[in-house]
């Protein structure tokens, strides 16, 4: 069981060795001190104008630059990182608890309701990903609460068949026999006896998805369907920068480097909890 | 194997309706209705004028009636005409599109199996040496970088920087004018950057999913009973091992599909290269209901097509699936 203190030992052991997972937390820690603290560490107002100051390069005062309308990159940057955590961890919420809720029923109760789900899920899995967000998109008006709604929507299918295949194995374990025996109903089975052991896997993609609703926020941001200005996010900055390429490369070069190592620290993380779970990796 | 064929044909029934379910609710979401977008702008507009409006759209009938008139339509790729002022069927509009996508994804998958299947293998023999971890960086960086972001400081580096290579369209001004010779050099310049761009984005999942897949096939017995025949190691991995770990790729092939053509609208709009990915751009920012619409049918018709083929694939390569014992 999750809960088991031999499994945290065990687990922590294992993670612990692992020194790349170890630096992307400590990477993802100081993001979330950096937006957290974000009005203490920036120098500037993120929506602060200087029209005398337009384009101008990295220097002491501004440490990546200014924009078009001389707002302070470094300040922007910052901020925008308050963006992309929360529509990071808002659109992995929706995509776990969905995934998560579809797989335990589908893997529990089986038979008819598990092949609607499932077929559900292959439906699901036939849309391109990025064509079905901007349809929605299209409909709904580009706001946050909205694309992490619709992140969050369109990514919960592998969690349900992840989710699904560990139920299926549990199910039939002595512990959760016993529970049946003992006249517990389903929803305690489930949710008391199966849910617990089934989340570890749950664990590694929720840290993969992370990355992955950063990435996707920060594409629609770019395409000017996602977060929109004058709130900075990584992806509309880099619009700007797009459009102002042949004159100031500083305001495509570092929103992208955050993009970049925030992702990967996810995905660094991620990995770092499944060789942790593996138990054909320990030795 | 033709039984197999047929089973997977009419699992393609439920997939079908489920597609278009989808995407009849997605259309419903909106707000307001087709008639709203000509009456606002109409104040003098009588209600009676909008119920014969309404009534021509079909929208005073229950929903299943709606949904039963439109998935007819569909059927015929009847997908409306644009709200665009050219005001054109989208189907027209599509259909000239799609083969610019289509082959700069051909070209892209398979410059990516070339690379990622040398890689993922080299990667699994050579297990933990100094090569493996190299590649392990190059693929972690692969799935941080965004696209979008990569493609910006290429065309800044070879674009601008440089002035070695074009960075948007498919042809110069006036290339028509040009040689059979030089014209394919006109395109193939502007295609570099795009499919290599394309091409590196999903290269590290591929690469990564070789070598797992590879690593667990040279953990099988047999593989230790080849290496105990005292076969050389060249083919132990290349006939024993390789053609093994090549089956579940075909797999992925067929889910890479959605990825790909999604990912075209965002190096299609920066390349400005007029396939689909551009045309559903310019229809999402347009509001272009009819036009969105048609191509996220389209689009999920595509993958299902190449997940078909991918069964196909799969049941021609796996002997088990082909002699119907699978």
């Amino acid at each position: 069981m999750l809960k088991d203190s031999y499994f945290h030992e065990v687990f922590w052991k294992q993670f612990r060795r692992n020194r790349l997972a170890l630096a992307a937390c400590g990477i993802i820690v100081f993001l979330f001190l950096l937006s957290l603290f974000a009005p203490f560490v920036t120098p500037c107002k993120p929506d602060a104008l200087d029209l005398y100051h337009v384009l101008m390069p990295p220097s002491a005062a501004h440490w990546f630059g200014t924009d078009e309308l001389g707002r302070d990159v470094f300040t922007r940057v910052v901020y925008g990182a308050r963006i992309s955590l929360k529509v990071g961890f808002v659109a992995v919420g929706i995509s776990i608890a969905v995934g998560t809720l579809v797989g335990l029923l589908a893997g529990y109760y089986g038979g008819v309701v598990d092949s609607l789900l499932m077929r559900f899920v292959d439906i699901m899995l036939c849309f391109p990903t990025f064509f079905l967000i901007l349809a929605v998109i299209t409909i709904l008006e580009p706001s946050i609460w909205n694309i992490m709604a619709v992140i969050g929507l369109t990514s919960w299918m592998g969690v349900a068949r992840l989710v699904r295949a560990e139920v299926l194995s549990l199910r039939e374990r002595d512990f959760v026999l016993a529970a049946r025996a003992l006249g517990a109903s389903d929803a305690r089975i489930i949710f008391r006896h199966i849910l617990p052991n089934a989340l570890s896997p749950v664990l590694v993609s929720a840290s993969l998805g992370v990355a992955g609703a950063i990435l996707t926020e920060s594409a629609l941001s770019f395409l000017g369907i996602g977060v929109q200005p004058p709130t900075p996010s990584w992806g509309n900055i880099l619009t700007s920068g797009k459009d102002y390429i042949e004159f100031a490369w500083w305001l495509s070069l570092y929103p992208g480097l955050a993009i970049l190592v925030t992702v990967l620290a996810y995905n660094l993380v991620g990995e770092g909890i499944r060789d942790a779970l593996d138990p054909r990796i320990r030795e | 194997m033709i039984t197999y064929l047929l089973k997977r044909l009419v699992m393609l029934v439920p997939l079908l309706v489920g597609i278009s379910l989808v995407t009849f609710t997605v259309i419903h979401l909106a707000p307001g209705e087709p008639v709203e977008m000509q009456t606002s702008l109409n104040p003098k507009i009588s209600a009676a004028a909008r119920e014969r409006m309404r009534e021509f759209y079909g929208l005073d009938k229950p929903l299943y009636v709606q949904y039963l008139s439109w998935l007819k339509r569909m059927a015929k790729l009847d997908f409306g005409r644009s709200f665009a002022p050219d005001g054109r069927p989208v189907i027209e509009k599509i259909r000239e599109r799609i083969p610019v996508t289509l082959s700069l994804n051909v070209i892209s998958l398979v410059l990516e199996m070339g690379l990622a299947i040398p890689i993922g293998v080299l990667a699994a023999v050579r297990r933990n040496s100094r090569l493996d971890r190299a590649i392990t960086v190059f693929v972690f960086l692969g799935f941080a970088v965004p696209t979008f972001w990569l493609a910006l400081l290429l065309m800044y580096l070879f674009g601008v920087q440089l002035g070695w290579l074009p960075v948007s369209g498919l042809h110069s001004l006036g290339s028509d004018r040009l040689g059979l010779l030089a014209w394919s050099w006109d395109l193939a310049k502007h295609l570099l950057l795009p499919v290599s761009i394309a091409t590196f984005g999903s290269l590290a999942g591929m690469s990564r999913y070789m070598r797992a897949t590879m690593l667990e096939v040279l953990n099988q017995d047999y593989i230790t009973t080849a290496r105990a025949k005292g076969l050389s190691e060249r083919v132990v991995i290349w006939r024993h091992a390789f053609r093994n770990a090549l089956l579940p790729l075909i797999t992925l092939l067929g889910f890479s599909l959605p990825g790909l053509i999604g990912g075209s609208v965002i190096f299609e709009t920066i390349f400005a290269i007029p396939g689909m990915g551009q045309l559903f751009y310019q229809g999402v920012m347009g509001r272009d209901y009819p036009l969105v619409m048609g191509i996220l049918v389209i689009g999920a018709g595509l993958t299902l097509i190449g997940n078909l083929l991918a069964d196909v694939g799969y049941a021609l390569a796996d002997p088990r699936i082909r002699h119907g014992r699978g």
